[in-house]
């Protein structure tokens, strides 16, 4: 450990063991399930913490998903509805951003503060109403309920967020592009642009709550062809309790995404949450 | 910049772009957040219809849900849960919290970075997911728990947990606190880091040691910083269902000991098995929840906050 060789003072040596043990603690599991998940049954059982070797090695779990087969499904849902929200909830939550932030107006403080309302209270609690609503408009199951619940829910920290990044964006550089005749969406693109680590922070805070959620395509969108990657795991995990490799290759199916766009963009997630929760 | 136009000619251009900037998104918040709530608390207030709306009724439904046989104990018993489920996470996440992000506020600890991202890992999987995981871990099917207790000569402790009336709740608790912890870590890491080094060195400087610099310098000045992760997890508790759902099911057992206001929510409004839905009684276990979850923020906006004011100021 490179961490241990210098500076191996009593109380630095105190802090990493604390930090290492629990690191291992956070860890344990997901590499547990995602290592059993490669093989065979009876080595789950027997050895469950022996890593797999060539002759444990085992893709049983996977076959038995590709052939029931409604995985990628689920995993094209998840993208659909979270992509699209993302896109959304970004470009018009910029946009009111944009508006409160660089506008005087009358009642620009109440309309702030009308958006700001939604950071506290869960939708969820509006779950009768909303299912009413989407069923009237002939909605349910489908994507674009989701999308509406999820964009509805997540503009009004994007707002808040982006329209205090926005405010910090000096006055001056606004007036010079106003002089050379750009007009509000040359410079609503042009502020958008500056703000870019602010954008990636809120795509973050918005991108795991929606993609994580199982409440909302339990309640409006169950059906087998639109089920998110959550819900349907959900339901195969259910359904195929007693197949133990199904399951763990299920999980790691559902913990792979996740985790790969965490360890690729690790720096930015950490530092969106720790900004964004500064603000 | 309706207001900015200098000279003010009576009629001014009507301000298009405002609308056009403002409108989708204040327009979708209306329709599918500001209006369901407010409509879902309307409709606490009706009896059940065929297939409309029935009779008004007033405040009957909540009076049935906390007085009536058929509710009250459910709806008493999630509630109690809810805050058993809550203050094990204020006494075991949030300190967990606060001393891994003490531990990483020294500047000078190699591979701190590293750690922060490690141990946080965990927060951005579904809800679902950790459930599952937790559940096969503990199952005594698999033996991973028993044979980690067994390891240690421990073995004993162990028992099928989250099939015991007694220590259930506990264990989805603490499921919990495990996949949220890095929360709190990084809120309080920021808060942290924030207070200026140098007042740090003055106190180590006249011989404060680290208990008493984290008791009179630390906890003071992050003390904002508590107050909003408990509120945080407040909200957030009140509002858990995904974890209950995932490893006990609609039904929280074994015999509702892990049922928490929003599986009760569920059940009321979709029915579960035998028992059929009904949406005006689910709108009125969602009007208790707003209420509950409305107290706790003012509690927090208006005592909390205010003193940390005054005691800043």
């Amino acid at each position: 450990m490179r961490t241990l060789r210098r500076l191996v003072t009593p109380s630095a040596l105190g802090k990493h063991t604390v930090l290492l043990v629990y690191t291992v603690i956070a860890l344990f599991p997901i590499v547990l399930v995602v290592m059993n998940s490669f093989k065979t049954r009876n080595e789950i059982f027997d050895a469950p913490l022996a890593p797999p070797t060539a002759q444990t090695f085992s893709l049983q779990g996977y076959q038995t998903l590709i052939r029931q087969g409604d995985f990628f499904g689920y995993i094209g849902n998840s993208v659909i509805v979270t992509g699209v929200s993302l896109f959304l909830i970004l470009l018009l939550g910029a946009m009111a951003a944009f508006a409160l932030a660089r506008y005087r107006f009358r009642g620009s403080r109440m309309i702030g503060l009308y958006l700001a309302l939604g950071i506290m209270v869960p939708i969820r609690l509006g779950t009768v109403s909303i299912l009413n609503t989407i069923v009237a408009l002939g909605l349910a199951n489908t994507h674009l309920a989701l999308i509406l619940v999820y964009t509805a829910a997540g503009l009004p920290l994007a707002v808040f967020i982006l329209s205090a990044f926005f405010r910090e964006v000096p006055r001056e550089l606004e007036d010079a592009a106003r002089v050379d005749g750009a007009g509000h969406f040359r410079i609503f693109a042009m502020i958008v642009q500056l703000a870019r680590p602010a954008m990636a922070a809120v795509a973050i805070l918005t991108m795991i709550p929606v993609w994580n959620d199982l409440w909302w395509p339990l309640i409006l969108a169950p059906g087998r062809s639109t089920a998110t990657l959550t819900l349907g795991t959900q339901q195969f995990l259910g359904q195929f309790v007693s197949d133990w490799n199904a399951v763990l290759a299920a999980l790691t199916i559902a913990i792979i995404p996740m985790l790969a766009l965490y360890i690729a963009f690790n720096r930015q997630f950490i530092r969106g949450l720790m900004g964004g929760a500064l603000k | 910049m309706a207001t900015l136009t200098r000279g003010a000619p009576r009629r001014r251009r009507f301000p298009w772009h405002l609308v056009v900037f403002l409108g989708p998104a204040v327009v979708l918040y209306t329709a599918f957040m500001v209006f369901p709530l407010f409509d879902s608390l309307r409709l606490s207030l009706f009896g059940p219809g065929g297939s409309g709306l029935g009779q008004f009724v007033g405040l009957d439904n909540y009076i049935r849900l906390l007085t009536h046989s058929e509710w009250a104990p459910r709806f008493w018993g999630a509630l109690v849960n809810n805050f058993e489920f809550f203050a094990i996470h204020m006494l075991v996440q949030n300190p967990i919290g606060l001393l891994l992000a003490l531990l990483l506020s020294s500047r000078i600890l190699r591979g701190r970075s590293v750690y922060r991202t490690l141990i946080f890992a965990p927060t951005v999987l579904s809800v679902v997911i950790i459930g599952f995981i937790w559940k096969l871990i503990l199952s005594p099917l698999w033996g991973v728990a028993e044979g980690g207790l067994n390891a240690v000569g421990l073995g004993d402790l162990f028992a099928p947990w989250l099939g015991l009336k007694g220590p259930a709740l506990v264990t989805i608790g603490l499921m919990s606190v495990w996949q949220w912890v890095g929360i709190p870590m990084l809120l309080f890491s920021a808060a942290l880091l924030a207070i200026p080094d140098e007042i740090i060195e003055a106190a180590r400087v006249d011989g404060a040691g680290a208990l008493r610099i984290f008791r009179r310098i630390q906890l003071p000045m992050i003390a904002p910083t508590v107050g909003i992760v408990a509120i945080l997890t407040f909200v957030g508790n009140f509002n858990a269902f995904d974890l209950v759902y995932a490893v006990q099911g609609g039904l929280a057992g074994p015999e509702f000991s892990t049922d928490l206001l929003g599986t009760f929510f569920y059940r009321t409004f979709f029915g579960f098995q035998l028992q059929l839905g009904s949406p005006t009684m689910g709108a009125t276990v969602a009007g208790m929840m707003f209420l509950l979850i409305l107290l706790g923020v003012c509690l927090y906006l208006f005592v909390v906050q205010r003193r940390l004011v005054t005691y800043e100021a």
